[in-house]
């Protein structure tokens, strides 16, 4: 049972097994510069089919770059982008085998739903009945179906992102890249379409690649991320890899909240670290063996909900994971409170707690001395 | 306890515009309609009065003497007798000359259309598309020749155009015998393109610049090739520029007159000159008034036309 189970996920996660998967996408070593601007730098990525792969970054770290040569409306300055085993550096964006859904949706106002859906069609010369039968079925995958001869103008913002993504599924692309998807809508309209989103891409086994500078739409919609920074690639992984175990300051600061404190390794065994923190005002002690040297100065991370507050100073082993301040604000989000505590180096350090008591009455409160405590695993330890 | 600040708050001034309005209001006249005034009196007086004037001529007959026409109205032992002559209007379509006139203004101004439409379109796509730091350079200088006196370029035209031209010099040099550009219909079109080319450009720039640019790319990934783009995506979507550029090149094409006598020759028949001719050669005041009011007629008709066209373009 155990080992069907491991198989299953070796099945729907190829990239853990990157020696027996052959990857769909792979773009090696590609770099674009715009004049002098490098948009782009070095950025290899292998990307497998059937995965919903996100690229994730801030506005200018060239995820939209890298999205738009993978359509051939940019080509690399240098490096070369596989699709399928063919390699598309010289291929025009009308002959490759791949779709777009633009960030602004780009639907041609002049046509109706039906034919911005069936363009795609005509291009390929297929038959009337065959074109008129494929919109149908897309319209009614994207549950439109009573809204084929309206014009863009006529339709809702979500709709119009609806009638993109069917427009974009049309040709039934091997790999449909989609830019912000989501980006134009609001909050609660985002949230339904990211799992009609996830259902689509599910159904069809289509690969899709993301583009997104929104975190938490990374985090539901992918099952990897690249997280992009500065042109480069900070990281990828699963999202819980990029969550809880970060490689960098970076994506660990980008990806949720979290707190980061410097510190100075003085016991390095090969089963655990012990780091001299005046920030905390305390040690960590780290129950892992960690790649550094003594005396070498490097961050801990950890995110506000793997650390504990309480009143009394609680019981840790190896004296340390233990530190005290005072409350100094207090922020109620419903299912869970986030208290900052000062500590005594005037460090301010987030811990949220889920408010799983209803109305609790002795809740900790402002201007309360707590004491902050976490085990030797909650924390990252970064050298970066 | 707060005691009453008798200065607070202080009486509000009157302006003296506030006055005025205030009694404009009492015999019933708003500022709005003051402003709608304007245009409309402009209208009134330069226009609309002036017409009527035509109007009238163009209903009498010639006559010698000052003014060289026939009085409407005239007064006969106490009666006033009002007397409209048709025979201007009924001339326009017995004479040959006057319908050959309006059908050839037509056609020159309908071909010189479709040319500057040819030329200006990539023009206005490739500025529209040139780079922001170059766009309004070359956008100036479409507009640059507006600098010069229209006649004097129109002039400068015959300078290239004539039997010993620069054109014809410059085929001379390869020993290709002289070409006759002058008093031709095609110095007419090289002069009315010329001269009408920005009203073409700048209407086109204007559809063309605000078209987004994921538009062609979303087309071009969706397996259209660029001429199926353009075709599909770019022309439709310029439509209402095409339009607006047609009318500002058609309407005035159609009445020119300094183009065809610079650079037509004697079979180029235009509307125009015909006016011209029978208002200073023959001084036939009413017969011009006639003609000058069948032409208003013959503009007005294609402009409701491509006015329709824009407005159901637009509507999209």
């Amino acid at each position: 049972m155990a080992k069907k189970s491991q198989q299953l996920a070796v099945d729907t996660r190829p990239w853990r097994d990157p020696g027996n998967n052959k990857p769909f996408v792979r773009i090696k070593n590609v770099t674009k510069k715009f004049g002098d601007v490098l948009a782009v730098h070095d950025v290899s990525l292998d990307i497998y089919r059937s995965e919903l792969f996100c690229l994730l970054g801030g506005s200018g770290s060239g995820k939209s770059t890298l999205l738009r040569m993978l359509a051939g409306f940019e080509s690399p300055s240098s490096g070369t982008i596989e699709i399928d085993g063919q390699d598309m550096t010289d291929v025009a964006p009308y002959n490759r085998p791949v779709n777009m859904m633009f960030q602004s949706y780009a639907l041609f106002p002049h046509m109706s739903v039906e034919q911005n859906i069936a363009y795609g069609l005509k291009r390929d010369h297929l038959p009337k009945g065959e074109i008129n039968d494929r919109v149908a079925e897309l319209l009614s995958l994207v549950k439109l179906q009573d809204y084929g001869r309206r014009k863009p103008h006529q339709l809702s913002g979500g709709q119009r992102q609806r009638v993109a993504l069917a427009r974009a599924l049309a040709k039934r692309p091997k790999l449909l890249l989609l830019d912000e998807p989501l980006g134009a809508l609001d909050k609660k309209l985002r949230e339904e379409t990211q799992f009609e989103l996830v259902k689509i891409q599910e159904s069809l086994g289509v690969t899709f690649i993301v583009v997104t500078h929104d975190q938490e739409e990374a985090m539901t919609l992918a099952t990897r991320i690249g997280v992009m920074n500065l042109g480069e690639i900070a990281m990828i992984g699963e999202p819980t890899d990029i969550y809880e175990f970060p490689n960098s300051r970076f994506v660990a600061g980008f990806i949720g909240s979290v707190n980061m404190v410097e510190g100075v390794v003085t016991e390095d065994e090969p089963g655990h670290v012990r780091i001299r923190s005046s920030e905390l005002g305390c040690d960590i002690y780290v129950g892992h063996g960690v790649d550094c040297a003594p005396e070498q100065l490097l961050w801990w991370a950890v995110r506000p909900e793997k650390m504990v507050l309480s009143r009394e100073k609680p019981h840790t082993d190896h004296g340390a994971n233990v530190t005290t301040g005072t409350v100094e604000e207090i922020a109620y989000l419903g299912d869970i409170s986030v208290y900052q505590v000062a500590l005594e180096s005037g460090k301010r350090i987030r811990v949220s707690q889920t408010n799983s008591i209803r109305g609790k009455p002795d809740a900790i409160t402002w201007e309360e001395k707590v004491y902050l405590s976490w085990d030797d695993q909650a924390g990252s330890v970064l050298t970066v | 306890m707060t005691t009453h600040d008798p200065t607070y708050p202080p009486p509000r001034r009157l302006k003296p515009w506030t006055t005025v309005e205030r009694g404009l209001a009492k015999v019933g006249i708003s500022g709005r309609m003051l402003v709608l005034a304007a245009p409309v009196l402009w209208l009134l007086v330069f226009f609309l009065v002036p017409l009527a004037v035509v109007f009238g001529i163009s209903l009498a007959t010639k006559q010698f003497g000052r003014p060289p026409y026939s009085p409407l109205l005239t007064t006969e032992e106490g009666t006033v007798q009002l007397t409209l002559h048709l025979s201007n209007y009924i001339r326009l379509f017995t004479d040959n000359l006057y319908v050959a006139a309006y059908l050839s203004s037509i056609r020159i101004a309908a071909i010189s259309t479709i040319l500057t439409l040819i030329i200006g379109y990539p023009m206005a796509y490739a500025i529209a598309r040139a780079p922001d730091k170059w766009r309004n350079i070359l956008l100036m200088l479409v507009v640059l020749p507006f600098f010069t006196s229209f006649l004097l370029r129109v002039y400068a035209l015959t300078g290239f155009m004539r039997g010993n031209g620069v054109i014809n010099q410059f085929l001379g040099l390869f020993g290709i015998e002289p070409l006759v550009m002058m008093q031709t219909d095609f110095a007419v079109y090289v002069g009315i393109v010329y001269t009408y080319l920005p009203f073409m450009i700048l209407p086109l720039y204007t559809t063309l610049v605000k078209l987004d640019v994921s538009l062609f790319e979303a087309s071009a990934d969706l397996g259209a090739r660029p001429l199926r783009t353009f075709l599909s995506v770019t022309l439709p979507l310029s439509m209402p520029g095409v339009i607006a550029g047609s009318m500002l090149v058609f309407i005035p094409a159609i009445g020119e007159f300094v183009i065809p006598s610079l650079l037509g020759g004697p079979s180029t028949l235009m509307i125009g000159r015909v006016l011209w001719d029978e208002f200073f050669t023959n001084t036939n005041w009413p017969r011009a008034a006639a003609v000058a009011m069948a032409m208003l007629v013959v503009v007005v008709v294609p402009i409701m036309l491509l006015q329709r066209a824009q407005s159901s373009v637009v509507e999209k």
